[in-house]
This record gives structure tokens, sequence and C-alpha cells, in this order.
């Protein structure tokens, strides 16, 4: 067979497809704001979208963990927004900041292992106790503070401002950081034993038992990874904002699954790739700029526009399901 | 005596009762009821006016959860009815009109009926989980809000529509008669015709229950537009109150308040038997307790913290395995049923796996 | 000198005895078949036997030495493995994957996909298998799944190979190639056991047969020495003894059952993938029994003729009248019923009260508008908890904690109740004791003698035998035949039937 019939006869692997779906949907979405805008297709504004979403990026990775077990994280806003208020208050009294840092991430961790240990051994849905997860992490934000604490510390001030540059371009450290968190993601999900398990579990929990693995740690892994990156999306969005409130990232749980979901995983889990993701965040990111150049829509059409378009992708996800059967 | 307390909504009573007792000890003129005008006035009657529009949409939220499922969008249902209420209203040239509030208030309702129909199909009928289906609107339905009313507090003036809120009727505050009423006609519904069965075998055992014949997608679909309309009175009652609307903050988090209300009058969030009589009182304790937070001196925002806590330890309790785990620590005896039981012949050896 | 071996195995469920003092061995090099009906306990075996339970009572021995596995993981380490009836793999990960997941080579933190695929290859080549490891095991068929399963099992353990209902959707040459491979295997000395419930295949690959009956042991054969139709005894057991004879009842009105008008008529109906097309009349006033071993389709049957699948081939009439039975609620307003074979699963609502589930049907008919009266509902409950015996009396007794005989007394009253001119029982008198037992089927014929018509499924061939007119006969999802139960009709020509594909003698 010569190399062009080869090349023809290539069929795309079927898995694949709901990934590049997101990709052509990303391409259509900013190829039509190029055209319509001007100054669209400035690189920066490009570069801009990874700025302004990288906290949302890192807790999206988490949640793509938690999703492929076919579970679900209700709390992750929540938690971003406990860390800010756990770290503006904590610098207000002047912790410094090298010990701010370790020291609500590995909360935000201990939160995450607490939901997946309880969720586990006492087998609650998910949603349940990620929801009540939701309003402790809330509620303890309010019992910090009721008003939003402004962050003025040295380190964090030098994070807000600086800007890596390349020729007429910058990023931000946030970006740097987000780029780290998906490729030690992309890394342990296609090559470690721990990574292999979470698409075995959510693949099926009964048959990962029968072949042996070890459920309960994957389980109680994956939630723990959901808080850590949640508190790490806290973080970075506190160096955005150099604030910390209670009242910061409502509705963001909702956001990371529609990156997740758009991104092609399945809300049933055991299949989705963590591009899919990146590429799902970039959708949404891309969503949100188009509503900023187009200027007179205000901005809660974002909210609407997301919300219709993970509808679609869930229906065809049930619809596929349906037609398996 | 012992049977009194086996009584299901025996715990609900009693924690309330220590909480208006509790608050007695506070403000010793906790119980004093002043008539006023022909109206009742009085802490017990603030209590039962905040607590209604929480009671109603707990009400709803009890057949959703008793049918298995759960409705996470009833704080934007509310804020929506009561958006568009106010905007029909605020866009009359007598925003008194009493024909012109009427409308506004049928709109508002039957919108909340499509909102809750919409939650239903895509639960019943396409199969979505409720926790997504609703989880979408919840967060779409806030953008839907303020998309209503533009990003502003919509405010009118409007005696009529105040009177839905603020209003009396008979000495009672209306709010709390509508509520009243409607957890009476919820309560007939269910229990005086076949419907409240019918739901909780749907919530026991969905396959079994079509196998027997029963429409449980129908079923399914109704007690989520029975939700969205719940909420869409909730939030004409809310709204009306204040003579405003506001897209963002009405009925923020009071999905949670409802999900304890039901949780706490006894009914299982796995679905199944409910209890519209607990719901109503776990949704006066709810109520109660802000109200004593309040006065003790406890800072209101530890609230949402406090709730957070007990939804845990009731989840938990409520959880079969949590209980096995916990309390039962000897194994049970294994027992054979049946005319041919027979006698193990040897002890028992080995581990359970 | 036996690889595995049990004794006195005892394993107990809430309410039920699964092994009673079951001995089992296997030994090394050969292929040893364990056979038994439904219920009769050889899934708990293999669980007791790979750690996914514990037991009550008796000991496991590998080899010489006592061991004891507290999880699959424990048996599988050391060299048990099981390939289980539904495959029990990812069907979402590649094929390579799969016969690693869980034990992966390469050092803890990085896992070399290249050579996880390159060993996937050799494993799979020494099965004769030969395929692309890097797609999804789900993109490949139920046969190629299994010889994916076998080939993960034999690389964890060298020494055991457990096989449960291999060959259940396997077509005939991809059966004669897994009984290649097992040769294969057998000559290289694994010892594989292998649980079916296909008498021919028993007979073509089998070194030693088991038979479990009801929990207990009957019996160790060699296949030389025991005839199928004995084999079929040993299973099936004859019972006699301890219920009443009521055959002259059976062989009551034949003829006059023959002169009702047909209540149901199937012409052609079936569902792609699950019953091939059928044809099949259920009079009024008569009984007919569906006879077939597991997984010869005669669930399917019953939920095709009530509604719970939808057909895609053919038409049904009911007395006359084209109906299209899309629901159960359309089969129960046409006067079908249905008790399922899985009582706990589709049939009980545990939390509701006996009263409650009994009158469920009855209500579903009514519709939620029209309630029936607490006073009606107490009539109606107390008439048929006496009728049929239900104890504990109680009718306001949670529905899940009466015994299982109980339980279908009480799905049987919830369809009594409703008064249908079709009764379909799907193994009703499965896991009962035996007065039970006697007193379900003696109602079943007096319901019959009042003109109801029934259909009746069963594994139990001596009960079909006892209860029906007609007695139609399936075979790996198809009806092959039908037999009118005179007196030349016993066991033994069922058996033929079923084994003869429908030749009729």
């Amino acid at each position: 067979m010569t190399t062009a019939e080869q090349f023809l006869r290539y069929r795309l692997p079927r898995r694949y497809i709901p990934v590049l779906a997101t990709g052509a949907l990303f391409a259509v979405m900013y190829s039509v704001g190029a055209i319509r805008y001007k100054g669209f297709s400035d690189t920066q504004v490009f570069l801009n979208i990874f700025i302004d979403n990288a906290f949302l990026l890192v807790v999206a990775v988490g949640m793509t963990f938690v999703i492929l077990t076919g579970g679900i994280d209700l709390s992750v806003g929540a938690v971003v927004a406990l860390t800010t208020m756990m770290s503006g208050s904590l610098l207000a009294h002047g912790w410094p900041a090298f010990v701010v840092l370790p020291m609500v991430l590995a909360i935000g961790g201990a939160l995450g292992a607490g939901m997946g240990a309880i969720i586990h051994y006492f087998e609650i849905q998910p949603f349940i106790v990620t929801l009540a997860g939701m309003f402790l992490a809330r509620g303890l934000c309010y019992t910090i503070s009721t008003d939003s604490i402004p962050i003025t510390d040295g380190t964090w001030t030098r994070l807000a401002q600086t800007r890596i540059r390349f020729g007429n371009y910058h990023i931000s450290p946030s970006v740097v950081v987000a780029v780290v968190v998906v490729l030690a993601a992309l890394y342990a999900l296609a090559y470690t034993r721990f990574g292999r398990n979470v698409y075995a579990v959510g693949g099926g929990e009964q048959s990962a038992l029968l072949m042996g693995l070890p459920v309960a740690r994957t389980r109680i892994g994956v939630y723990t990874i959901s808080g850590l990156c949640s508190a790490l999306g806290g973080l970075l969005l506190s160096f955005y904002t150099l604030s910390g409130s209670g009242t910061y990232a409502v509705g963001l749980e909702l956001d990371a699954i529609a990156a997740v979901v758009i991104g092609g995983t399945l809300l049933t889990g055991g299949s989705g790739y963590l591009a899919g993701t990146v590429l799902g965040v970039l959708v949404l990111g891309t969503i949100q700029t188009i509503i900023t150049f187009q200027g007179t829509l205000s901005a809660w059409w974002t909210r609407i526009v997301i919300g219709v378009l993970l509808l679609l992708f869930i229906l065809l996800q049930r619809v596929a399901a349906i037609r398996r059967q | 005596m012992i049977a009194f307390t086996r009584h299901k909504l025996f715990w609900p009573v009693l924690a309330l009762v220590l909480l208006l007792l509790g608050n007695l000890v506070f403000t010793p003129g906790f119980f004093n009821i002043k008539v006023l005008d022909g109206h009742l006035y009085g802490s017990l009657i603030d209590i039962l006016r905040s607590a209604a529009p929480l009671a109603l949409i707990s009400a709803g939220m009890t057949l959703v959860i008793a049918t298995g499922g759960i409705d996470l969008s009833v704080g934007s249902v509310l804020a929506i009815c009561g958006a568009l209420a106010c905007l029909r209203i605020s866009k009359q040239a007598d925003q008194g009109a009493v024909g012109g509030v009427l409308l506004a208030i049928l709109l508002a309702v039957a919108l909340g009926v499509v909102l809750g129909a919409w939650n239903g199909m895509l639960t019943a009928g396409f199969g979505v989980q409720p926790i997504i289906a609703t989880l979408i609107l919840l967060v779409a339905g806030r953008g839907l809000a303020q998309l209503i009313t533009s990003g502003q507090i919509i405010t009118v003036r409007s005696p009529p529509y105040r009177k839905v809120g603020a209003g009396y009727f008979l000495g009672l505050p209306i709010p709390v008669l509508i509520a009243i009423g409607m957890v009476l006609i919820t309560v007939l519904l269910t229990r005086r015709s076949a419907l409240g069965m019918l739901i909780e075998a749907v919530g026991g055992n969905a396959t079994a229950s079509t196998l027997a014949g029963v429409r449980a997608r129908r079923i399914t679909f109704m007690v989520y537009v029975f939700s969205g309309l719940c909420a869409a009175i909730a939030g004409l009652m809310i709204s009306s109150n204040v003579s405003s609307a506001d897209g963002n903050n009405a009925g923020l988090f009071i999905e949670l308040d409802a999900i304890l209300a039901v949780v706490l009058g006894g009914t299982a969030l796995s679905g199944g038997r409910f209890s519209l009589g607990g719901t109503v009182l776990g949704a006066l304790i709810i109520q109660t307790l802000t109200t004593t937070i309040y006065t003790v001196g406890i800072p209101p925002e530890t609230t949402l913290l406090f709730k957070a806590i007990v939804v845990t330890i009731v989840c938990l309790i409520q959880s079969p395995a949590f209980r096995a785990k916990v309390f039962q620590r000897r194994r049970r005896p294994v027992v054979v049923a049946g005319p041919a039981a027979v006698e193990p012949e040897k002890a028992p050896t080995g581990d359970r796996a | 000198m036996a690889v595995l071996s049990a004794h006195a195995i005892t394993k107990e469920f809430p309410g039920v005895r699964a092994l009673d003092g079951v001995d089992f061995r296997l030994l090394p090099g050969e292929v040893h078949a364990l056979l038994g009906e439904n219920g009769a306990g050889k899934s708990t075996l293999i669980k007791v036997l790979t750690g996914v339970y514990g037991v009550e009572a008796g000991e496991i021995r590998l080899g010489d030495a006592l061991v004891h596995f507290a999880s699959p993981e424990q048996a599988q380490r050391a060299g048990v493995s099981t390939v289980y009836q539904e495959v029990n793999l990812m069907p979402n990960l590649s094929v390579a994957e799969n016969i690693f997941l869980g034990r992966q080579p390469g050092s803890g933190a990085r896992i070399r996909w290249s050579r996880i695929r390159a060993r996937a290859h050799e494993l799979l080549a020494r099965l004769r298998l030969n395929i692309d490891v890097t797609r999804p095991l789900g993109g490949y068929s139920l046969a190629v799944q299994q010889l994916v399963a076998i080939a993960r099992a034999i690389d964890i353990s060298a020494q055991v190979l457990i096989l449960d209902e291999p060959t259940s959707s396997l077509d005939q040459g991809e059966v004669a190639r897994l009984f290649e491979v097992l040769r294969q295997l057998k000559q290289e000395g694994l010892a594989i056991l292998f649980v079916t419930h296909f008498l021919g295949q028993v007979y073509e690959i089998a070194d030693r047969i088991t038979v479990l009956r009801n929990g207990k042991l009957v019996g160790e054969y060699l296949p030389a020495q025991l005839p199928e139709v004995e084999l079929v005894r040993k299973m099936i057991g004859t019972e006699l003894a301890a219920l009443e004879r009521v055959d002259e009842q059976t062989q009551r009105g034949l003829a006059a059952a023959e002169q009702q008008s047909p209540v149901l008529v199937a012409s052609g109906l079936g569902r792609t993938r699950s019953i091939e097309p059928f044809d099949l009349t259920v009079r009024h006033g008569e009984v007919v029994g569906l006879a077939g071993l597991l997984g010869s389709g005669r669930t399917e049957v019953a939920r095709l003729l009530f509604g719970a699948d939808r057909a895609d081939h053919g038409t049904l009439e009911l007395d006359g009248t084209s109906v299209a039975l899309r629901t159960p609620r359309d089969a129960a307003d046409n006067g079908i019923a249905f008790c399922p074979e899985n009582r706990r699963a589709e049939g009980l609502i545990p939390e509701l009260t006996v009263r409650e589930n009994i009158i469920l049907a009855l209500q579903a008919s009514r519709g939620w508008s029209r309630p029936l009266s607490r006073r009606r509902q107490e009539e109606l409950v107390r008439r048929y908890v006496e009728l049929l015996r239900i104890t504990p009396a109680d009718p306001d007794l949670t529905a899940g904690t009466l015994s299982g005989g109980n339980q279908q007394k009480l799905l049987l009253a919830r369809w009594l109740i409703t008064e249908p001119r079709l009764l379909i029982l799907d193994e009703p008198t499965r896991g009962i004791d035996i007065g039970a037992k006697a007193e379900i089927q003696r109602l079943v014929v007096s319901l019959s003698d009042g003109g109801m018509a029934v259909l009746f499924i069963s594994a139990e061939l001596e009960e079909v035998l006892r209860l029906s007119h007609r007695i139609a006969v399936l075979r790996d999802r198809k009806l092959v035949g039908e037999l009118t139960n005179d007196e030349r009709v016993d066991v033994d020509l069922v058996l033929q039937t079923i084994a003869s594909g429908g030749a009729t003698p």
C-alpha cells in the first residue's frame, strides 16, 4: 500500500472525535471574533484569555480528575473563595507569605480528602457531600469576614504585577503556574498508575474492584486533587484581584464543569482527555472576550451562553448514550 | 409516652419547642402578640412571615426529593419570576392598576411553571441527572434574572402588589396565608389522592414502579413543574414584600435552606417516604434558628456554616453505610427464613469479606 | 494433587443459605465444569474461591496450604484469577492497557507504554489472537474481549483460571476457537474451572463435572459416566416426594382448554438481539409453560408480551384486537400482568408497606385521581393475604422484611387484585421453600381452572410439566418447539426438544 493510500485509509479513532469537535468549536468561535471585531486577532488578546482564566484552568484540571471517576465536585468555587479569604486574613495578621502559601494549599487538599473519604466510605452521593462542602466553605468565608480583605503583601503584589515579556507580548506568572499544572496532570493521567486507575474507576467501579484496583485510594485521591487545584486556583485569583472575598467565584463550579464537559469528557466517567478541558476553557474565555468586544451585551449573557452550551453538550452525550443501548 | 417519642415528627417538634423557649429566655416578650389595626404583630408573627417563602419552596422540594431527585434551581427561578413581575409592573402607566398587577403575577407564575417543566423535561424526558439539569438553571438562571432586570434592581410603587408580600388578611400576613394554603393544597393533593403513594413508590424503586404500571416519568415531570410553581409564588412573596426585584441576591442559597428543611423534617435524600408536615416544621426551625442567632448575638455570617454542619450530620445519620460502620460494631446474626431453617453446623470461622 | 480445593464451604446471606457444606477440588491440567441451575450456588462458589466473599464455614486450600482471600486482589496475587461473564474489563481503555491495568510494568512513576503494547501483543499471540492492541476494548466483539480477559488472567496467574459463563454470548465459531485455546492452556498445565449451562459444551470440553443444587453439592462425575439426561436430572432434581401430586389436575380439560378462544396471539413477535421472532398463542383458562435453560430467552419473551421491552418485529392480538404494547402501563390496561424474575430489584418496593405494595398495580391503573379508600384497601389486602397465606399477616409491615416466599406471594397478590386475563409468571418459585412452592403451584392451577390464562416460566421442568397444558420450548433465544402436555410428554422429551434444537421426534 502506498503512503498515499495509507493516508486515505486512515480513519480517525473514534475516541478523539469529541476533543477535535471542541477544537473545531474553538477555532470557529475565534474566527468569528476575529472577523467581526477589530483588534480581536491580536495575539495579546489571545494571551489575555489565558491571563484572565488561569485560575479557572487550574480548577478545571482538578474537576477533570473528579468527573473522570464519574463523580462531581460542587465545592470548587467555595474553596477558591475560602482560599482568597484565608490568604487575605492571614496576611493581614502578619503571617509571612512563604507560610501562607503552602498552608492554604494544604487546607484545600485536606477538605478535598475529607469529602472524598465521606463519599467513599459512607457511600453518600458526591453531589450531596460536595454541596455541603460548598456551603461549609462559603460559611467559613463569611465567618472570617463579611467584607472583602485587601491584600498588600509584597510577594502577592509582586506576583500580581510581574509581566513575563517576550517580544511585544506578555503573560503573567499565573499562566506559567497553570501551564505547569496542566502538564503535570497530563503526565499523571497518561503515565502513572494512579492516572490510569482514575480512568478505570470511571469506566466501572465494580469491574475495577474485581480487577483488584485500589478504588478507595483513587477516589479519595481525585477529590484531594480537586481540593488542591481549587486552593491553587484561589491563590491565582488572589494574585489577580489582590483581595479576598466570600463573594468570589460564585458559579465557578458550573464554569469548571462546563469546560470539562465541552472538552469532551463524559459526565458518567471513564472517558475524556485533559487537552479537551484546556480547549473547553479556551472556548469559555473566547465567549467572554467576544461579549466584551461586542460591548453592548451585558456580561450576564456569558452565564446564559455557557449554560446553553453545557446543555447542548450534555444532551449530545445523552443521545449518544441512548443510541448505544 | 414511649409511643409518642417514636412518632417521626417528635424530634422536629421538640427542636422547635426548645428553640422557641430558648428565645423566650433571651427576650421575655418573645411570645407576645399585639393586635394593631386588626393586624397581629409580634416576634412569632415575624418568624411565620419570614418562613412562608421557605416553607413553600421546601414543599415543592419535598416532592422532588421524594422521587429521588433534587432541584437546585429554586433560588434562580424565584429571582427570575420576581424580576418578571416587577418589570411588567414598572412598565405600566399606572403601577397601581389591579388588572395589570394581576396580569404580572399570572405571567410570573406561568414562567415558573415553564421553568419547572424545563427541568422536568431534562430529567424525566432525557434522563439527565437531576443535579446537573437543575445546576444549569441555577447558574444560567441568574444570568436570565439579570437580563430581565438589566442588571439593576427594579423598584416599583404599587400598593396592590405590595399587599401580596406585606399585606394582611384576617389579621395574618398574606404570605403566611398563601403558604398555609399552598401547603394544605399539597397535602390534600398528595394524601387525599393516590399521588402521594405513587410518588413514594417511584422514589422507593422506580423500575419496580414502572413494571407495576405506574407512569413514573410523568410523575417525575410533574413534581419538577410543581417545584417551579412554588418557587415562582415564593419569588412573588419576597419581591412584593420589598417592592423590588434583585436578580442577583433574591433567594441566594435558599436551596440549601430548603434541602435542610426537607431533611430535618424526616424525608430521606435518597427518596421514598416524605412528610410535608415535617418539612414545614423544618422550615420553621430554620427560621427560628436564624432569629435565635440574631437575638443571642452570634454573628449572622456564621449561619451558613452552621447550616452546612447540620446538613452534613443529618445526611451522615441517614446513610445506612454510616450507621453500619459507626453504630453496629457487632456482627448481626444471620437469619435463615422459612420452615426449613437449619442451625449452622459449626461456629462461624473466618472474617466476612 | 489438587491445585485448588475447598472443603465444607458454607456461605449465608440475609434470609438465604447460598452454599451449604460444599466440597470442591480442581486438578492441574484439567478443564472442570461446574453446573447447576439458577440459585444453585455456582456464582457464589466462584466468588468465595476468588476472594469476593468471605465464608461462614469451611476452608480453602491452594495446593497443601490453607489460604484465606480477603479481596480479589489477594486471590489474584496468589495465582487464582477469574474471567466473569460480563468480562468486567474497561471498554473505554485500550486492549493492551486492560491486560496490564493495576500492574503496569515500569518503575512506579512512569508507565512504559511501548513495553505494554509489545507484551500484550505477545500474550494475545499465544492465544492465536492478532489484533491492534491500541484500540479501545469496547470496539471489539465480546468473544475477543473474553480472550483479552483470559490473556490478562493467565498473565497474572499461571495456576488457576476460572471462567464464569464464558460462552453465553458467543457463536459456534467463537466457541470453537475458545475451546482450542483452553485445550492448549490445559496442556500447559493450567487448571481451568468452567462454569456454564450449555450442556453440549460440557461434554465437548470438560474432563470432570461438579453439580450443585440449591446450595448443596450433588456430586462430582466423569462426563463419560454421566449421560446428558442423567446430568439434567441431577441439576434439576426430583422433589415429587415432597410435593403433592397434582398430575390428575394437569390432565384436566386439555381438550376443554383447546376449545377456548385465544387471549393472546403473538405472530412473528421479536426484538433484535433479544429474541428471535416467534409465534405464540395462549387461550383462556390455559397454562402455557415456557421451558428452556438459562439464557434461552424466556424472560425476554415475557418482557415483550408485557411491554417492558418494545418489539421491533411482528404483531400482538389480545382477544382478537390488535394492540401495540409500548409500556407496562399499556399491557396492564389490556389486562396483562407480570411478576418479574428479580423480585427485589424489579418487583418489590422495600420501604413501602405490604398493603401499599399489594394495591400498587391496581392504584396505578385507576390513576392518581381515583384513590382506593382506606377501607377498600384493607378489605382487598386482607382477602388476598388470607387467600395466599402471606405471613406475617400484618399489612402495615414494610415489605422488605418479608421472606422470599412471602415476597413472591405479595407480588402475586398485587397482580391478582387487578383481575387480569393473562398472568405472566417468571420463575415464581425460585428460591422459595417447598411449602410455599406447592401453594403457588396449586394457586396457578386453580386460577387457570377459573378461566385465567397463565404463561408460566420456570427452569424446573418437573414444575412446568405439572402445571402446563402446553409447553413452548426455547433454546438460544429462539422458540424451537411446542408440545401439548399429554401422557407421552415427560422431562426426557422436553430435554430432547431442547437438545435437538427443535427437530421434533
